[in-house]
Order: C-alpha cells, then sequence, then structure tokens
C-alpha cells in the first residue's frame, strides 16, 4: 500500500499573521486555541480527499509510532484499496498535527476518517477491526480493493 | 500547576467521575507518567457505540489527557465485562495494540 501524495505544504502550513501586541491576552490566547479559517479548511480538504483518511505520524512505509503503525496494518489486513487511501504525516506539518486534534475533538494521533466521518484512534480501529464492525464498514462504503483477474492483470501490467 | 498524573490518578478520577465500577489502568512509558491504557467498566456506557463512549471518557479526563503523550482505552458495560471474564476465564485487560510489550514505542504527541 502507498501513500497517496501528502498535502502541500502551502496548503497546510498558512501565513500566520504575528499576534498584535495591543490584544489582551484573554483574546490571544483564545486565537491561538480555535482553528484558523485555513488550516479549517485545509483539514477538511484533506478529509474529503479520499474515501479512507489516515492522519498519522509517518508515511504507511515507515510508521514513526507504534499506534500508527497498528492502524496501518489493520487498513492493509482489511485490504483497503490504495486507490481510495489518503494517509497524512502530522510530523511534518505542526500545524496539522495541533489542527487536527481540535477539528476532530480528539486528543491523540492516529486519527481514521472514513467517507469524511471519523472513525476512531488505534484502539477503536483495531477493535472494530476484532469484532468485524470494521469489516462490514468498509464494504458498505465500497472501497476494499476489488479481487477481479481484469483488476489483477492490470495492477501486473503497471509493474 | 497540576499535580503528576500516576495509574492511580487516572484510576481514581474515572472511579470518580464515570461512576466506573471497575478500572485497569497501565503506564504505557515505562513508569515515566507520558503514556496510558486503561480498561474501564461503567454502566454509563449502557446503548453508546465505541466512539460515543470514548468521548466521555476523553470528556471526563479532558485535562489529564491534554498532559500526556498517549492514551488508549478499551470502555465496558458491566455486562459486557462479565460475559468477557465467562468466556475466557479472565480479562483482556487494557488494550496494548500499537505497543511493544506494552510500552510505547515512536514519537511522542
Amino acid at each position: 500500500m502507498f501513500a497517496r501524495t501528502i498535502l502541500s505544504r502551502q496548503l497546510l502550513r498558512p501565513a500566520f499573521a504575528a499576534p498584535v501586541a495591543a490584544r489582551t491576552s484573554f483574546l490571544t490566547s483564545i486565537q491561538a486555541r480555535f482553528l484558523s479559517d485555513q488550516t479549517r479548511q485545509a483539514i477538511d480538504k484533506a478529509v474529503s480527499s479520499a474515501p479512507v483518511v489516515l492522519f498519522m505520524k509517518g508515511t504507511p512505509e515507515t510508521p514513526q509510532c507504534g499506534f500508527s503503525r497498528a492502524s496501518i496494518q489493520v487498513l492493509g489486513m482489511q485490504g483497503v484499496d490504495p486507490a481510495k487511501f489518503a494517509a497524512f504525516n502530522v510530523l511534518e506539518d505542526n500545524e496539522l498535527r495541533q489542527g487536527i486534534k481540535e477539528y476532530s475533538d480528539w486528543p491523540t494521533i492516529p486519527q481514521l476518517y472514513i467517507d469524511k466521518e471519523f472513525v476512531g484512534g488505534c484502539d477503536i480501529i483495531v477493535s472494530m477491526h476484532q469484532s468485524g464492525e470494521l469489516a462490514k464498514l468498509l464494504e458498505e462504503k465500497q472501497v476494499l480493493a476489488v479481487e477481479s483477474e481484469g483488476a489483477e492483470e492490470e495492477a501486473a501490467k503497471k509493474e | 500547576m497540576a499535580q503528576s498524573i500516576t495509574e492511580d490518578s487516572i484510576r481514581a478520577a474515572l472511579a470518580d467521575r464515570l461512576k466506573a465500577s471497575h478500572v485497569e489502568v497501565q503506564d504505557m512509558s515505562g513508569g515515566c507518567g507520558q503514556a496510558f491504557t486503561s480498561l474501564i467498566v461503567s454502566p454509563e456506557f449502557a446503548g453508546k457505540n465505541s466512539l460515543k463512549r470514548h468521548r466521555l471518557v476523553n470528556a471526563a479526563l479532558k485535562d489529564e489527557i491534554a498532559q500526556i503523550h498517549a492514551w488508549s482505552a478499551r470502555c465496558q458495560t458491566p455486562e459486557e465485562y462479565e460475559k468477557e471474564r465467562a468466556a475466557t476465564g479472565g480479562n483482556d485487560g487494557p488494550p496494548l495494540d500499537g505497543t511493544a510489550g506494552g510500552e510505547v514505542t515512536g514519537v511522542s504527541q
């Protein structure tokens, strides 16, 4: 499985204006906490970029954390179609790393989105995998790799 | 300044804020108090799906989780807990998926 192109840095790193000194510290702390519109829009776009989206540490080929690795392994085992999958490395972009936690209202990474809906983190992914719920959901959303002779021949030709 | 977070402090907070009947908390950071995994049994989870249960826990432990690097949980109702115990003659305990022998590997939050 390979990672889709990660969003270009320009998109995910909005130009942040420096906080104005005249503002009260109360206001500045609110600003710092809330997601900027630009970051929110960039994350909106990331979440809709594919039917299955995983925000993780590292890449699918080289996960940088055990929880992210476990999540990628589960998705691989389930047979998610690489063409319908996108992974975003939060370690590449600090605004994404902090922004996605606010966006999802979820404190940890990795974070899985299926069909633009937040599903959960590593422990939820693994428990849904074990209970069969994940397989069912992936089938419903039609994101599993199709096992047909045609598709295999095509893949072989491409290589 | 918040006091340091330990297995006991999290256990107490969960029992208190979620009326949990049974709580197991394990430090996954080699004793550093930076990563925890838990098994939480509470009647408050009844009728909620996995994600809603986790969000309930996240809300109850908002301050603690904000300070640590990793957090995992398994949330069960008392009935589910008893069922698992009867079936397996014990309980699987807190989830250790993604860890290496119960310890977190890789980059912190």
